[in-house]
C-alpha cells in the first residue's frame, strides 16, 4: 500500500494528554474525539488537515497516559501516517493495535518541514520526501508486530486462541 | 542466571526457562485492570469481534474512578456500559462509587495484586504494583481486550536500569522527591521500554507508600515497569490480605544496561516545573511562585501517610486567602483511616476541602479545575500542558510536604518554611 500526502510537523515528546485532553474522554466517539485531537498543542491542527495527512514528530511520540483514544482521534481525523523518531511504548502498541500506520525513522522526522510532500510506500517502508527529493528506510517491525498488521489488529489473532476467545 | 527481576516474572509466567531482552514473548496474565475511560473501548473491541466470554472474570478488575461520581451524562453513560458488563460476565472485582477507589491505591490495598504477579492495565499507571515485587505495566484497551479474551498478553521483554538507593533520607524527604529527582536526571524518555529495578539498602528506609509513588511514575521517565525488591515491609504490608509474599531479589549475575546510584541522605524537597515532570528542581531554588491551588491526592500521593505528612503540616495553620487546597484520599479505607487518624477534621480546620475518593482534578477531570493563568501545587504525576484544566494554566508537581506548606503560604515553599529549620 502507498501513501500520499503533506507533513504537518511537530516537535519531541508529544504527550497523549496534547493529542487528545482528558477532559473529552467521556467518550470513546471517534468523531466526536477527531474534532479535539492536537487542540492543546496546535490550535490550527483541524484547518490544516486535507486527508491523509502525514504528521511528522521527534522522540518519544506519544508519551504519558495510555489512552487508546489518542492513536484512535489521530486516525479519525484522517492522518494516513505517523512518522516520528521514535514511539512511546504503549502509544506504539496501540497504534499497532488499532491499525493506524507509525514508522520509526529519525532522518526522515527530522529533516522534513511543515507542508512537504511524502510518499510512503508501506510494503518496503520506503519514505519519499518527493518536495526535497530525498529517499528514506524506515525501521522494519519485528515479526511478530508484522504478523499483527497483516491480519489487521490484534484482536483477530485473539479469535484464533483455544478455549479462550470462544464464540 | 543473568535475568533481572522483572525477565524473572515473566519468565515465570511464559513457562519456565529462559527470556532475553528484546525477545517477543506471549506471558499469561495474573491481573487484567481497566477503568471507567478505558474499559468501554475494551468491551466494544470484544463487542465487536463477536468475542462473548472472557477468558477467566475473576482475573479481571474493573474500576470506576476517573470521573466518578460520574461528572456529566456522557461519563455515566460510559460507568453505564461497564457495568452492564461486569454484570454480564460475573466480574466480582468491579468497583464502583462507594466502594472504589483510585485504580492503582485500590488493587494492593485489597490484595488483588501483589508480589510475583504479572499485571496488565489499560492505564500507564498499572506500573504502580511494582513496589511490591510484581511485573506490572500499561497497555491500551485493545491490549486489554485480548488479554480479557485470552488470559494472555504479549511482551517484548524489556532490558533494565538498576537503581542503587543509599542511606537514610532526610525528614521531610518522600518517594515523590526521590522519583521526581531520578526522573530529573535521565529524563522523561530516560528509562524507555526499560525497567527500572530499585535496590539498597536505603529501600529498608522508605515505606510501602513511598514505593507506590516510585514505582508509580516510572512511566514518567519512559519505562515499561518499576519493580522493587520484597523485604519485610512487603510481607508485613501483603500479611491478611495475600496468602503469600514471592520473594524478589536482584541475582547475583543479573545484567543491566545502566545503574545509578542515589545518596537519600543527600536529596532536598524537589518540584517539577511546568510542563514536563523532567523539569525539576529544589523547592528552595523557586523565589515567589504564587499558587492558586493545591491539590494532595491521586495514585501517587493520596495513601495514608501522605495524608498524615499533610495533616502534619495543616495542623493548627490556615490555607492561604489567595489559595485553595482541595485533598483527596485515594480509597474509602484510607479515607476511614485518615478521619479516625484526626487528618480530615485538620484539614476541614485548616479550611481545606475534602472530597471522595476520585481521580478528579489529577487529569483536569472534575472536582478542582484551574483557569486560564492559574497555578497548582499538585502531588499527581503529570505537569503537561492543560492536564488539570486551561491550556495555559500551570502545574507544579511535588511531594505532599510541598504541596502543603505552599497551600499555607500561597507560595511554594520547602515545608522547613512552615515547620522550622528553614536557611537559604
Ligand atoms: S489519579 Fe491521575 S494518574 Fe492516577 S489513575 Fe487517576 S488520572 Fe491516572
Amino acid at each position: 500500500m502507498k501513501v500520499k500526502g503533506k507533513v504537518i510537523k511537530y516537535g519531541g515528546d508529544v504527550n497523549t494528554d496534547v493529542i487528545i485532553p482528558a477532559r473529552y474522554l467521556n467518550t470513546a466517539d471517534e468523531k466526536e474525539l477527531a474534532l479535539h485531537c492536537m487542540e492543546d498543542l496546535d490550535r490550527d491542527f483541524q484547518k490544516k488537515l486535507r486527508g491523509g495527512d502525514i504528521i511528522a514528530a521527534g522522540k518519544n511520540f506519544g508519551c504519558g497516559s495510555s489512552r487508546e483514544h489518542a492513536p484512535i482521534a489521530i486516525k479519525a481525523s484522517g492522518v494516513a501516517c505517523v512518522i516520528a523518531v521514535d514511539f512511546a511504548r504503549i502509544f506504539y502498541r496501540n497504534a499497532i493495535n488499532i491499525g493506524l500506520p507509525i514508522l520509526e525513522c529519525p532522518k526522515a522526522a527530522n529533516e522534513c518541514d511543515e507542508g512537504d510532500e511524502i510518499e510512503i510506500d508501506f510494503e518496503s517502508g520506503a519514505i519519499h520526501n518527493v518536495t526535497k527529493g530525498k529517499l528514506y528506510k524506515s525501521m522494519p517491525f519485528p515479526g511478530f508486530i508484522r504478523d499483527i498488521v497483516k491480519k489487521g489488529g490484534l484482536m483477530k489473532i485473539a479469535k484464533e486462541f483455544d478455549g479462550g476467545a470462544g464464540k | 542466571m543473568s535475568m533481572t527481576m522483572t525477565q524473572e516474572i515473566i519468565a515465570e509466567h511464559c513457562g519456565g526457562g529462559e527470556v532475553k531482552a528484546g525477545e517477543i514473548v506471549l506471558a499469561d496474565v495474573d491481573v487484567i485492570l481497566a477503568n471507567d475511560i478505558t474499559a468501554p473501548v475494551s468491551i466494544r473491541e470484544l463487542e465487536r469481534h463477536g468475542i462473548n466470554k472472557v477468558h477467566d472474570a475473576d482475573k479481571i478488575a474493573l474500576v470506576m474512578d476517573h470521573f466518578v461520581p460520574c461528572k456529566d451524562i456522557k461519563a455515566a453513560q460510559q460507568c453505564l456500559e461497564v457495568r452492564r458488563f461486569a454484570r454480564e460476565h460475573k466480574i466480582k472485582n468491579f468497583f464502583d462509587a462507594g466502594d472504589m477507589g483510585i485504580e492503582h491505591a485500590l488493587l494492593p490495598e485489597k490484595g488483588i495484586v501483589g508480589s510475583g504477579d504479572l499485571v496488565v492495565g489499560a492505564d500507564s499507571h498499572t506500573c504502580t504494583y511494582g513496589a511490591m515485587g510484581a511485573f506490572s505495566t500499561g497497555m491500551g484497551s485493545t491490549d486489554i481486550a485480548f488479554a480479557m479474551a485470552t488470559g494472555k498478553t504479549w511482551l517484548k521483554v524489556p532490558s533494565a536500569i538498576r537503581f542503587v538507593l543509599k542511606n537514610k533520607p532526610a525528614e521531610w524527604i518522600g518517594g515523590k522527591d526521590i522519583i521526581l529527582y531520578i526522573i530529573g536526571k535521565i529524563g522523561v524518555d530516560g528509562a524507555g521500554y526499560k525497567s527500572m529495578e530499585f535496590c539498597g539498602d536505603g529501600v529498608s528506609h522508605l515505606s510501602m507508600d513511598d514505593r507506590f509513588t516510585i514505582a508509580n511514575m516510572a512511566i514518567e521517565a519512559g519505562a515499561k515497569n518499576g519493580i522493587f525488591e520484597t523485604d519485610e515491609k512487603t510481607a508485613e504490608y501483603e500479611s491478611g490480605i495475600r496468602a503469600r509474599t514471592v520473594e524478589r531479589k536482584i541475582g547475583a549475575g543479573a545484567l543491566y544496561e545502566a545503574e545509578y546510584e542515589i545518596d537519600l541522605s543527600a536529596l532536598r524537597t524537589v518540584v517539577s516545573k511546568p510542563h514536563s515532570p523532567e523539569n525539576v528542581c529544589f523547592t528552595d531554588e523557586l523565589d515567589e511562585t504564587a499558587v492558586d491551588q493545591v491539590v494532595i491526592g491521586s495514585c501517587t500521593n493520596g495513601r495514608l501517610s501522605d495524608l498524615e505528612i499533610a495533616a502534619k503540616v495543616f495542623e493548627g495553620r490556615r490555607v492561604h486567602e489567595n489559595c485553595r487546597a482541595i485533598i483527596i484520599p485515594a480509597t474509602q479505607k484510607i479515607y476511614l483511616d485518615a478521619l479516625k487518624s484526626g487528618a480530615i477534621e485538620t484539614f476541614i480546620n485548616a479550611g481545606c476541602v475534602v472530597s471522595t475518593p476520585t481521580c478528579g482534578p489529577c487529569l483536569g477531570g472534575h472536582m478542582g479545575i484551574l483557569a486560564k493563568g492559574e497555578r497548582a501545587v499538585s502531588t499527581t504525576n503529570r505537569n503537561f500542558v492543560g492536564r488539570m484544566g486551561h491550556p495555559e494554566s500551570e502545574v507544579y508537581l511535588a511531594g505532599p510536604a510541598v504541596a502543603a506548606a505552599s497551600a499555607i503560604e500561597g507560595k511554594i515553599v520547602p515545608p522547613e518554611k512552615v515547620m522550622g529549620g528553614y536557611e537559604k
